[in-house]
């Protein structure tokens, strides 16, 4: 059949041993590989490739002003990612972040929209707690769907992100619409005591970013020192393995997509009581699903999950700039997120194989 | 035109484009490969179809070019999956972000921009018959989706062909084992995937509701892929399944027309949460799914 055309292919070889120097490698090479391939859509589109490298690559960390909105958005970039990564590396493949965040902001909205002239230092933690709490509840919908039900948690966490976002339209539209806001989809302006504080004056930088590497450590202790995230890395590892060992299957689902959906509420609620200071349809605008992007590229471990998410988040605000300046239109992140990821899953083959131009050994049939 | 016969006449319709989407995932899941990036590839189906009818190239064109570029992405896939044996899922997850990352792009410029659509076709006599009669007067795509549906039943349960795919899932080391391509025939399932996801983007973006939005597909190709789920990888079931989804999205607009005091909300999240129940009813009979599931569906292949 096609055979003369494939053997003149290059095969995978399978290493000995996994290369650990093509795993550190792998996200510099993939970027690199990335932005060469993605100037070259934009040159064919009739773009300025000095403009948009300036824009993208450059801005973002070179200005102060572009550098803050970097550690901003690299805050629920890195909470997601993490709380994802944890699932991943179990093989439990949340895939609705988007919705468990947007389920963060709702829940953490609730104190400032029912009690909007309550003042107190409480109120912002309150929110990050009620967030926390609205995410995992809305990723127990999917672990309760996958291990009483077996439903595929990627498809029912997914759908659920869906709902998610028609029930932001819905309170939006309807109950928690503001008043006196023109008829536009969102809710009154929280009062001062539901801000998260500012960390760095001048800029919107806030104390979330804290947050989110405080946690960054403990997932790291969590995945890397705890008894629990030992049995959940061989549970995804080696399922029948970690059978035999009586480590149930369902505890690390349960466990997976509740530190996933907890993690992403959070986020969602630091996104309110942060930057926006209400609840508006924005708030999804994709994060949850940038996330997944981030914790592969951070080779699901926590330390990569860090860099790899101050590298999309600059991304992002790359974007934002070559939009103005360079006039790119914004769907060209999605295009660059997409084609990172893909170079990434290519460029990290070559920790496990190598390639060879010839196969090792023409076998005899018997 | 009372709710019973607005639901029968604009179902099928409403059912095409999960039913072309969930037939190519069929075929490509039946081969062992799990492509999650359905969503991605209809996008990018519907939005190379739009550009082309917009510009006046006609639907057949339009349909030609929609199927080579969803083929083509999820060449892209398998290249990947398959030549480099790359998680599938991560991988069919950033294929999904980069066709809908490119259609939005691409229709850009075209943003509720509007064309024509195609004229239906009735069949004398059947399509007179009151209430149901409507069901008998549809477009061109739909009744050649209805036999690319029979076809692909035909394959499965009496062609060789679909033998040989159905042993290439199953159990892919027998299958090369035996001297049959296992690579060459999930790059060709999945090009065909490819191709039938397009068919599935451009009949949305151009027949069914022929206008560009960004992210019209809305989920459609997930739905898809649940679709062979529900029909625990069987073609007939997969259609009937189709047909729910055609009629559950079409409610939501008859009972908006019928006054009926719903929020639009609601009945926006009708075809998602019918996925998220029916997913779950369908799963917990685990028997049905081992019965004609895929035994190495999302597997890696390495000759050893």
């Amino acid at each position: 059949m096609s055979r003369p055309f494939l053997a003149a292919l290059p095969i995978l070889v399978r290493r000995e041993r996994a290369l650990l120097a093509a795993a550190v490698l792998a996200p510099p090479i993939a970027l690199i590989v990335t932005v060469i391939l993605n100037l070259g859509l934009y040159v064919a589109m009739g773009g300025d490739p000095a403009a948009v490298v300036y824009a993208m690559l450059i801005e973002p960390f070179f200005s102060w002003a572009s550098f803050s909105e970097v550690l901003l958005k690299a805050g629920p970039l890195l909470l997601i990612a993490q709380g994802l990564a944890i699932g991943f590396r179990a093989k439990v493949f949340n895939i609705g972040a988007e919705g468990q965040f947007v389920l963060g902001a709702i829940f953490a909205s609730a104190i400032p929209i029912w009690w909007p002239d309550a003042t107190g230092q409480w109120i912002w933690p309150a929110m990050l707690l009620f967030g926390t709490v609205g995410g995992a509840f809305w990723a127990s919908l999917t672990a309760f769907w996958r291990v009483r039900l077996n439903a595929n948690e990627i498809l029912v966490s997914l759908m659920l992100s869906f709902v998610a976002v028609q029930l932001l339209n819905y309170l939006l539209l309807g109950p928690w619409k503001d008043p006196n806001g023109f008829n536009f989809p969102q809710s009154v302006m929280f009062q001062y005591d539901a801000m998260v504080p500012i960390l760095i004056e001048g800029t919107r930088v806030n104390v979330s970013i804290i947050l989110a590497l405080l946690l960054s450590i403990a997932a790291w202790i969590f995945m890397q020192k705890s008894f629990i995230g030992y049995k959940l890395q061989v549970g995804g590892l080696a399922p029948r393995a970690a059978n035999y060992a009586g480590f149930r299957e369902s505890r690390a689902i349960w466990l997976s997509l509740l530190i996933g959906g907890a993690a992403a509420g959070l986020a969602g609620a630091a996104e309110v009581a942060g930057p926006l200071g209400q609840l508006q349809r924005s708030i999804s605008t994709g994060y949850g699903y940038a996330a997944i992007i981030v914790a592969y590229l951070g080779g699901l471990h926590p330390i990569g999950i860090v860099l790899s998410a101050v590298v999309m988040a600059a991304l992002y605000i790359g974007g934002d700039n070559a939009m103005v300046s360079a006039n790119l239109p914004v769907a060209a992140v999605r295009v660059f997120q997409g084609s990172l990821l893909l170079a990434y899953l290519v460029a990290i083959a070559f920790m496990r194989y190598r390639l060879a131009w010839r196969p090792a050994a023409t076998r005899s049939p018997i | 035109m009372n709710a019973v016969e607005f639901v029968l006449a604009g179902m099928l319709a409403a059912a095409t484009p999960f039913l072309l989407a969930a037939l190519g995932e069929l075929i490509v899941e039946r081969a062992g490969v799990l492509n999650l990036g359905v969503e991605g590839l209809m996008a990018f189906g519907a939005v190379i179809a739009f550009i082309i009818v917009y510009h006046g190239g006609g639907h057949f064109l339009a349909f030609l070019a929609a199927g080579l570029g969803g083929a083509l992405l999820s060449l892209l896939f398998a290249a990947i999956v398959l030549g480099f044996n790359a998680n599938q899922v991560a991988t069919g997850l950033a294929i999904g972000i980069l066709g809908q990352g490119l259609s939005a792009l691409f229709g850009k410029t075209y943003e509720s921009l509007t064309v024509r659509g195609l004229p239906k076709i009735a069949i004398p006599g059947l399509s007179d018959i009151p209430v149901i009669g409507g069901l008998f007067s549809q477009d061109i795509v739909v009744w050649l989706s209805l036999l690319a549906a029979v076809a692909v039943w035909a394959m499965f349960a009496y062609g060789k062909l679909g033998l040989i795919i159905r042993a290439v899932g199953e159990n892919p080391k027998a299958a090369h084992a035996i001297g049959y391509p296992v690579i060459a025939i999930r790059f060709a399932a999945a090009a065909i995937g490819g191709v039938m996801a397009g068919f599935a983007g451009a009949y949305a973006a151009t027949i069914y509701t022929p206008l560009w939005a960004d992210g019209m597909i809305a989920g459609r190709g997930w739905i898809a892929i649940a679709l062979v789920v529900f029909g625990t990888w069987l073609t007939g079931r997969i259609f009937l399944g189709a047909c729910l989804f055609g009629a559950v999205s079409l409610m939501g607009l008859a009972a908006q027309a019928t006054g009926l005091n719903v929020p639009s909300q609601l009945l926006a999240c009708l075809p998602y949460l019918v996925t998220i129940i029916v997913l779950g009813i369908i799963s917990a009979d685990r028997r049905l799914l081992k019965l004609n599931g895929v035994a190495s569906l999302g597997e890696p292949f390495e000759r050893s």
